[in-house]
């Protein structure tokens, strides 16, 4: 097998609190291909915080470390600054759970696609523009020129989502961490938007991580999935068996979700286990 | 059908002047029983939120006829209407006040209303949507997403309304969370004789919860169908069925199969 795109081996986020430490990740590994790997969860499992970890982008007070935490080959936990910068936006990007939060609001949207794509090509200003104006129609935004204009706070939740992928995208990455990429959009947009990174994939070779709450959109998109519980990975498989999962707790997930082809009214809700925080694919790993 | 408690005919909400103005709702007409939970689907942009705006007084700009419990509503609201129905909101997250405790975020609309049992209420209202009386007293930011849904949920209970306009109420939520909201909303309901309507882009959640549902596209109501025809994929316009084909989950052939309604 080729040199994979990611290794990240106990990886360790911690906050300091005033009521004593919060391990928010206890201890992922994984190694990431050329592939499409999710990440399930129920909310605050770790799955944010273990995409962020790895462009360095944990908030302070936050605290990261690992045994091992490389992209092809090259310690993200060593690296300078100045390279994570560079890494950052070019050869890793990330689309951030809350769009709103990660645009430029004094910038028209379209100028902040036409920048990032000029960052790294040392295209014309037209040139740029061209190609932004391409990537707000790829991502199905319909009226490319008028929102090219548009600032972050004109534009809809779904379309603000929308101009983030089209951002990250522009530069070419070889490694996209999605966070709930798609969650503000309908279903039918949502899909021709996934079909889009799904080529990136098959055809450029690109890895992803996608992280989201939507099991079936998950078991359908992804090659593989990890299913996180209180900072750790208590299972791991292949997407397409994750319906077959055998984990109480990512049973209790599948089985919460309403159905349009069963009309049960009241939905089982979880109940945690204690001996779920200690779960985890170990033996698998070792395997 | 006996007379309905929502009846909205002819709706239109226009955004912006000249060359920006952007027709957002393009003549929507439907009607909601006494107790009935109604969904609505659609696009992204298609008017959904706005709708529930315009029917919840938030948005004063629109034209059309819509009466409430038999009273017709203009513009502008009284206070009792506001007693009548009230709106969750799409984001659990901005919808609170982030400096405000629970306690004071729900005896607001209890002064608002000049109430009597502030304290009384707040205690029903809390113990209705399953949180107890220690939650009082803490403020957003120590509450979980759906802990905060709950808040948003009683703060809308605590004026005993009998209409309740939910906007993607568990969108932002896990699927244990969502699950936990959907049986609590199915109580409320039969608990209350509640009226309802649910916006949500998952139409599994609407077919747990409503009777009937509307479909949007671009502003216009494009079809209205019962959840038992949903189930059946009864759809008749091209864009439900292509809805119910993408709830499928992802597959690439369908993704290219779509396309845009206009
Ligand atoms: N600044 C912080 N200080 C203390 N704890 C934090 C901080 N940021 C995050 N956490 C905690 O870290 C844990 C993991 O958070 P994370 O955002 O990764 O969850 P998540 O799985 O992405 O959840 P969601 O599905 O809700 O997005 C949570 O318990 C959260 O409360
Ligand atoms: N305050 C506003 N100013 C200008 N345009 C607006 C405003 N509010 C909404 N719009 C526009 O009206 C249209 C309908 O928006 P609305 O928020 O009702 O859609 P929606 O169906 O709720 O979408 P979503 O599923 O993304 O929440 C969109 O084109 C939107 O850009
Ligand atoms: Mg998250
Ligand atoms: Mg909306």
């Amino acid at each position: 097998m080729s040199e994979p795109l990611l290794e990240v081996s106990n990886l360790r986020v911690s906050f300091p609190t005033r009521q004593g430490v919060t391990e928010a990740v206890r201890g992922v590994s994984f190694t990431l291909g050329r592939e499409k790997l999710g990440i399930v969860g129920e909310s605050g499992s770790g799955k944010s915080m273990t995409g962020r970890s790895i462009l360095g982008l944990v908030p302070p007070p936050g605290r990261v470390t690992a045994d091992r935490l490389a992209f092809r080959g090259e310690d993200l936990r060593t690296t300078s600054d100045k390279r994570l910068r560079a890494i950052r936006g070019s050869d890793i990007a990330m689309v951030m759970q809350d769009p709103k939060f990660s645009l430029n609001p004094v910038m028209t949207v379209g100028h902040q696609i036409a920048e990032a794509y000029r960052v790294h090509s040392r295209a014309s200003a037209r040139e740029a523009k061209r190609r932004a104006l391409e990537m707000l129609a790829a991502v199905r935004i319909r009226d490319p020129e008028r929102v090219y204009d548009r600032y972050p706070h004109e534009v809809s939740g779904g379309m603000g989502q929308r101009i983030m992928i089209a951002m990250m995208l522009i530069p070419d990455p070889a490694l996209l961490i999605a966070d709930e990429p798609t969650s503000a959009l309908d279903v039918t947009v949502q899909m021709q938007i996934l079909a889009i990174l799904d080529d990136l994939c098959g055809q450029r070779g690109m890895g992803m991580i996608f992280v989201s709450h939507d099991l079936n959109l998950v078991a359908s998109f992804c090659d593989r999935v990890l299913i996180m519980y209180a900072g750790r990975v208590v299972e791991s498989c292949r997407a397409a068996d994750l319906h077959n999962a055998r984990h109480p707790y990512t049973r209790g997930l599948l089985d919460s979700l309403p159905r349009l082809d069963d009309n049960r009214r009241d939905l089982p809700v979880l109940t945690r286990d204690p001996a779920w925080l200690t779960d985890g694919p170990a033996a698998e790993a070792q395997r | 059908m006996s007379a309905p408690m929502i009846d909205l005919q002819s709706l239109q909400v226009a955004f912006g002047h000249g060359a920006q103005r952007v027709v957002a709702v393009d003549g929507v007409s439907l009607r909601v029983a006494d107790g009935e939970c109604y969904g609505l689907v659609g696009e992204s942009g298609s008017g959904k939120s706005t709708v529930l705006r315009a029917v919840s007084g938030l948005n004063p700009d629109w034209t059309g006829r819509l009466s409430i419990g038999g009273t017709d509503q203009t513009a502008k609201r009284s206070k009792g209407f506001f007693k009548t129905c009230q709106m969750v909101f799409q984001d659990p997250y901005g919808s609170l006040h982030p400096r405000h405790s629970v306690d004071r975020i729900l005896a607001e609309p209890v002064a608002i209303h000049g109430l009597d049992d502030a304290d009384g209420r707040i205690d029903r209202a809390l113990r209705e949507v399953g949180l107890g009386p220690s939650f009082r007293f803490r403020y957003p930011h120590q509450l979980s997403g759906g802990q905060r849904q709950r808040v948003a949920i009683a703060r809308a209970l605590i004026l005993e309304p009998r209409v309740l306009l939910l906007d993607e109420p568990t969108s932002a939520l896990d699927v244990s969370v969502q699950a936990e909201i959907l049986n609590l909303l199915r109580r409320l309901r039969a608990a209350h004789g509640l009226t309802m309507v649910l916006v949500s882009h998952n139409l599994a959640v609407v077919a747990n919860l409503c009777d009937r549902l509307a479909v949007m596209n671009r502003g216009r109501l494009v079809e209205e169908l019962t959840v038992e025809a949903l189930r059946r994929g009864e759809a008749h316009q091209p864009y439900t069925r292509q809805l119910l084909r993408a709830s499928q989950g992802y597959d690439r052939a369908t993704a290219d199969s779509f396309r845009d309604f206009a």
